[in-house]
């Protein structure tokens, strides 16, 4: 007798012979594929929202915001980069001071008046790119590389450079720019040129007209450049109707809008569109159209001024949350306007510092270097991660939660094979004890039903594997086909700005997942194991 | 039988000494073996018979490593097995002792050949298995073929008649050249013929190959084919005739 180690050819065999006589076992295994697929997929989707997310809020973020706590802002902003240049210069890449307040858009659509509560944010256009992937998210392909607020003559993108397909899904951008400003400028002309007519022959017009005609006026009423700031105007009950109504009193030489614009800004795309069922943005206001905002001044008590602009782009972030809020004008403009510029010393005021860091970087370490230098009573610092905290532990904490139902799946496959083992274990109780007569093991024994186990496990989870990755990989696919049956639609692109659902296949996550369904299956056979193995030899040989 | 008689000549292939055993069945206790010398020579052929419950399975377990005596030894060719551990009886049943049961017991999963190279499989692991497998196959089937079931190898038990598969767990008994093989009525459920047919075949190994035999039967005519007769009543050996009761004085 060479060595004691009782073999486990037996084993095999047997697992093997079990497995193709015992179709039940097999039910299970589709619970624990079914639970490793849901797994995968519900992970990869989730992992590619939360990608889609973090990306997108870091590229509009910078990697840290220095603000003030007033809306007045801090002064000197040069002193304060260079101050923050000698805190933390080694790690940082760039920075850019800006402008943020809130205030009311306002535009006009087929006549009506459509206001909108917006973040008027000013930045610099020289140097936000800097921080920020904020150039890539507007809709001009010139403007992508080096962000100008002039109005361009047109090449605006009629697909969504992000996320292209093949049919335009914004062909109303296809004349934006010069050509669709002095188109309108012509209409309105050839209107008023009509209505006067009319009202001379009638002489009866309705409110409502001469109410639109004063409107055209409005909107197409000179601009004095030089006046901007000096013609703040009290918003009282009746401007707050129609805010064009005293929007300029007439002064200074006239504009001809066909050749010029006012200030120019970007507006997030979802203040001005709206995503209809077949995908196609539908535009409220273009590039070239004119509108105006209200916002507070930087005096106290904050006083409200309105003031005339140009659209120039659309920005989008594709995070519906700034898409419909931002509101993008060169940061100086605004500095004037709000009066945040020193007259005496000509020294401007700013809110904020935009801060990125240089990609190897420690984000924590750098915001705690500047929260050391800077008192925190007056400035708040803040990372990116700092102030999307909450959306961000809120998508970790879903997921969190979903594993944890997902992973029951699992478990309930786990009590299944629990189950048809041990009752494979009464039926082959005889079987066990002719085993045990032939000099098997109690460990040979349990190692039958741990084997027969772990391959369920294997088997399950590789089917799953299988499953989950051709769904992940399919999935856009599965949406149509899913949205052809049902005739619903699954997955809304005018809901999530996105056209693709987004997958991310995170290899360690669903090596964990595996490793998760084998141990549950494995872990699941172990008590029935234990039990055969505890047999008695001649009290099993008796059993019928 | 002192400890110095034993160098002295051949141990008995089998001894059990003072075995008992009893089971406990709620407040009743049932002794069934009260203290059993049994003793097998080499070569021997016993036939042991019993009344009904006289515990002659139970003996046949102890002998077989499948149960443990409540007190006593089993020496097997000189050496005390009843104490050994777990590990090393289960290598004793796999190797030394073969056992043949009534209801024959094979594997149902299993066909026929695979039912007699079981206790191989079962001792080598896959790595040598691999290097075993063709003789361990051929002298399976030259077990089946010795019994006259050459053309039944890779039927599953249940295709095959009773006296067939007592000869499959015959043929699986002797894979291993055990040094004892148990027979537990290996023909309580036959026809006459078959079983006739089998104890023709458990003497011939007897004779030929002097293969030491104890052989569990209701049946006088069975018994007397053997080379003694060993009587179970009230727990203790009662008679014991033929040459193995000389050995066991
Ligand atoms: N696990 C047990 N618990 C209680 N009593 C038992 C147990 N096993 C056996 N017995 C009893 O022990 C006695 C001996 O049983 P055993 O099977 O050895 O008899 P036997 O001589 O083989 O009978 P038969 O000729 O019918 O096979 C019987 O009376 C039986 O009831
Ligand atoms: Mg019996």
């Amino acid at each position: 007798m060479a060595d004691n180690s009782i073999g486990d050819m037996y084993k095999l065999l047997l697992c093997w012979r079990y497995l193709r006589t015992r179709w039940i076992a097999l039910a299970s295994v589709i619970s624990v594929t079914l639970g490793v697929a849901t797994m995968i997929v519900v992970n990869s989707v989730m992992a590619g929202f939360s990608h889609e997310m973090q990306t997108r809020i870091h590229g509009i973020l910078s990697d840290i915001v220095f603000e003030s706590h007033s809306l007045s802002g801090f002064q000197d902003p040069q002193w304060h980069i260079e101050e923050i240049e000698r805190a933390a210069g080694d790690q940082i890449a760039g920075m850019t001071p800006t402008v943020a307040v809130p205030a009311m858009l306002s535009f006009q659509v087929r006549g009506q008046w459509v206001t909108r509560q917006v973040m008027f944010i000013g930045i610099d256009p020289r140097t936000h790119a800097q921080v920020s992937d904020f150039g890539q998210y507007l809709q001009h392909p010139t403007n992508r590389e080096q962000l100008s607020f002039s109005l361009r003559e047109g090449g605006y993108d009629t697909t969504d450079s992000q996320s292209p397909t093949e049919t335009p899904t914004r062909p109303a951008l296809e004349h934006a720019g010069w050509p669709h400003r002095r188109m309108r400028v012509e209409r309105e002309r050839l209107w008023k040129e009509r209505l006067e007519t009319k009202k001379s022959a009638e002489n009866t017009t309705t409110r409502s007209v001469d109410q639109q005609v004063h409107d055209v006026l409005a909107a197409t009423s000179p601009k004095d450049d030089s006046a901007e700031t000096s013609s703040d105007v009290t918003e009282d009950g009746e401007s707050r109707k129609n805010p064009f109504q005293t929007a300029r009193p007439a002064q200074g030489r006239a504009m001809d809008p066909a050749k010029e614009q006012f200030t120019g800004i970007v507006p997030g795309i979802g203040l001005a569109s709206f995503r209809n069922r077949q995908g196609v943005d539908q535009f409220l206001t273009l590039p070239g159209d004119d509108v105006k905002i209200t916002f507070p001044t930087a005096g106290t008590p904050p006083k409200a001024v309105s003031d005339n602009f140009t659209i120039v782009d659309f920005y989008e972030s594709k995070m519906s949350e700034y898409d419909s809020n931002f509101v993008f004008v060169p940061i100086d403009a605004l500095q004037r306007m709000r009066g945040m510029i020193d007259p005496q010393t000509g020294i401007p005021s700013v809110n904020s510092i935009q801060i990125r860091l240089k990609p190897d970087a420690k984000l924590n370490e750098v915001r705690d270097r500047l929260r050391e230098v800077f008192p925190s009573d007056l400035y708040a610092i803040a990372t990116w991660r700092d102030k999307q905290g909450p959306l961000l532990s809120a998508v970790d904490m879903e997921m969190a939660v979903l594993n944890i139902l997902l992973f029951l799946i699992i478990a309930v496959a786990g009590f299944g094979i629990l189950a048809i083992f041990f009752m494979i274990v009464v039926e082959k109780t005889r079987d066990i004890g002719i085993l045990k007569a032939l000099g098997a093991t109690s460990s040979g024994i349990a190692g039958i039903f741990l084997g027969y186990g772990l391959f369920l496990g294997l088997l399950g989870a590789g089917a799953g594997l299988v499953l989950g990755l051709s769904i992940t990989y399919n999935i856009n696919q599965i949406r149509l086909v899913v949205e052809w049956c049902t005739g619903s639609r699954v997955f809304d692109p005018s809901i999530y700005y996105f056209f693709q659902i987004p997958t991310i296949i995170d290899p360690v996550t669903i090596g964990w997942i595996i490793i998760g369904a084998i141990v549950i299956a494995t872990g699941s056979s172990v008590l029935p194991a234990v039990r055969a193995a505890r047999l008695h030899a001649v009290e099993a040989l008796r059993h019928e | 039988m002192s400890d110095l008689e034993i160098p002295s000549k051949t141990p008995p292939m089998l001894e059990t000494r003072q075995v008992c055993k009893q089971y406990q069945s709620g407040t009743t206790t049932l002794e069934v073996l009260r203290g059993v010398d049994f003793t097998l020579k080499e070569g021997g052929f016993l036939a042991v018979v019993g009344q009904s419950g006289s515990g002659k399975s139970t003996l046949l377990h102890v002998m077989g490593l499948l149960d443990a005596p409540d007190s006593g030894e089993v020496w097997i060719n000189g050496r005390r097995i009843d104490n050994l551990p777990v590990r090393e009886k289960d290598r004793l049943r796999n190797s030394s002792i073969g056992m043949v049961f009534q209801a024959y017991h094979l594997l149902p999963e299993l066909t026929a050949l695979e039912n007699v190279l079981a206790p191989l499989l079962i001792r080598y692991g896959i790595f040598d298995w691999f290097t075993q497998r063709r003789a361990a196959q051929e002298k399976a089937k030259a077990l089946l073929d010795r019994f006259g079931l050459s053309d039944r190898l890779h039927h599953r038990p249940r295709q095959l008649s009773g006296g067939e598969m007592q000869r499959v767990a015959i043929a699986r008994a002797l894979i291993t050249d055990p040094q004892v093989l148990l027979a537990d009525e290996p023909t309580g459920n036959l026809d006459e013929e078959s079983g006739a047919g089998i104890i023709e075949a458990l003497a011939e190994l007897n004779r030929d190959k002097g293969l030491s035999i104890v052989l569990v039967t209701h049946d006088a005519d069975i018994a007397s084919q053997a080379g003694g007769i060993v009587r179970l009543a009230a727990g203790t050996v009662d008679i014991m005739n033929s040459g193995a009761a000389d050995s066991a004085a």
